[in-house]
């Protein structure tokens, strides 16, 4: 009664199926169109998510029909530069997943090495057995998965914890859908040296960087959440914020934009509290500046101090 | 003999579907799941040892399941019990406890009578030693 329904092969019979109501029943309509909506550019990737959402919906139809399945193997890897969206769509697909009853409750959770690997002798595999039995019923994220391998170091307590990670994946797999994430070449050179994870995951998507028209798409995106916009000569400025910030170090896609956003809110606010003696409209308080964007450290060379960090 | 403790001992031994149905309708409720072993089922020792520590953080009775396997494979020699704990202000005490292991071979009690002043009955349970249960 509290399970959610789970696929099961035991219900033939049916003979017709009217896919629109089930796509909406499981609710993927609606997460893939917050998706698009959401989610500026990434075109591969809404591609992947939909594929795997319409094998799921044709698998379960499939089910009910009472026609031959395996159950599908959803293991996932994800691979991209920092803030490409990995772990936002991650938390999508993991709605997708729940909604179609592929896992039970739909919870992530989302790990690195530091949560999975301990630091001596017999602390490994309870701790790898603590996070696991967390992600139970729901989606297990693992951040930066190459770390869990150091090639370097035969002893190390990694590879205790990807064996145990190894058997749930083949084991359990009703129970817990596993998403390794990480950047591109080294993500290709981890399922390189470790076969195991390379043949128990099923779908590999990649997310591309961002082009500069879609990060000034992006940002003004997040304006509009935060109720603020762009002057056009504000925008302009942004543009070549985009420019410049993004030949310069530590550059990461989308979460460089959100911590430029964060920056331009506070310059702007110190702006007009610089100013004690004028009556504010609405109008002053939801529009920046060009002055806003262009005192950033960017313009004057360097990158901005607190976008080193992530 | 049939040890009868906690929830469901009059019925059939529950299979591990039933098990985790029970489960998750503990971890529902937000009950704290623990799992407990013990070589002593005296219906007076109440503290039976704890396999690892009281899971209150999980959301599917998978997790639950993985622990009560590896305790069975540990200590499938002795009884096994798993039960809910209820924090909340008020209740703050076991709401469910069932077991989930028996040993091959089940602890036998007796009832001792002993007669003392003014033909007072006093009751004592004594557990047979093993050799003697075995025959
Ligand atoms: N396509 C997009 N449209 C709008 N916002 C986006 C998009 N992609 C990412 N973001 C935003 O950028 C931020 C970083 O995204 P996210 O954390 O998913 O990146 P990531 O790929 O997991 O990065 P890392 O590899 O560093 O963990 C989030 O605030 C997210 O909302
Ligand atoms: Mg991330």
């Amino acid at each position: 009664m509290l399970d959610v329904p789970h696929p099961t092969t035991d219900e033939p019979g049916e003979t017709s199926f009217d896919l629109r109501k089930e796509a909406e029943a499981a609710g993927i309509t609606d997460t893939l169109q917050q998706l698009d909506q959401e989610l500026i550019g990434l075109k591969p990737v809404k591609n992947g998510v939909r594929q795997i959402a319409s094998l799921l919906l044709i698998e379960r139809i499939r089910q009910r029909a009472g026609l031959a399945s395996a159950p599908p193997t959803l293991h996932m890897s994800f691979t991209g530069n920092p803030g490409t969206g990995k772990t936002t769509v991650a938390l999508r697909m993991a709605k997708i997943l729940h909604g179609l009853g592929f896992v039970r409750r739909g919870q992530v959770i989302s790990v690195t090495r530091d949560d999975l690997v301990g630091q001596y002798i017999g602390h490994t595999a309870p701790k790898t057995k603590e996070i696991l039995k967390k992600a139970m019923g729901g989606v297990l994220f693992i951040d930066e998965a190459y770390y869990l391998h150091r090639p370097d170091n035969e002893r190390d307590y990694g590879q205790e914890s990807i064996e145990i990670l190894l058997q749930v994946m083949e084991n359990q797999r009703e129970d817990l859908v596993v998403i390794l994430a990480g950047y591109g070449e080294r993500m290709t050179s981890f399922f390189a040296s470790n076969p195991g994870f390379r043949s128990r995951i099923a779908h590999h998507i990649e997310f591309p960087d961002y082009a500069e028209a879609e990060l000034l798409v992006i940002a003004e995106l997040m304006l509009k959440e935060r109720g603020y916009r762009f002057s056009a000569a504000a925008r302009e400025a942004f543009e070549k914020y985009i420019e410049l910030r993004r030949s310069q170090p530590f550059f990461s896609n989308a979460r460089s934009i959100r911590n430029a956003v964060d920056r331009i809110r506070l310059r702007q606010a110190d702006r007009l509290v610089s100013d004690l003696d004028r009556m504010l409209d609405v109008a002053d308080l939801e529009t920046i500046d060009p002055a806003d964007v262009l005192a950033s450290r960017v313009f004057s060379g360097g990158a901005d101090a607190r976008s080193a960090n992530p | 003999m049939k040890l009868t403790q906690g929830c469901f001992s009059f019925l059939p031994e529950l299979t591990d579907d039933q098990i985790t149905k029970q489960v998750q309708y503990c971890l529902a409720n937000g009950w704290a799941v623990n799992i407990e072993f013990t070589d002593d089922p005296h219906p007076r020792n109440t503290y039976w040892e704890m396999w690892g520590l009281p899971m209150f953080d999980l959301q599917d009775a998978a997790g639950v399941m993985m622990e009560l396997a590896e305790c069975r494979r540990v200590y499938g020699d002795r009884y096994i019990r798993v039960s809910g704990f209820d924090s909340s202000h008020g209740w703050e005490s076991v709401r469910i406890s069932f077991i989930v292991n028996r040993p091959p071979q089940e602890a036998e009690f007796e009832l001792v009578r002993q007669e003392v002043g003014g033909r007072a009955i006093r009751y004592t349970t004594v557990r047979k030693p093993a050799a003697h249960a075995a025959q």
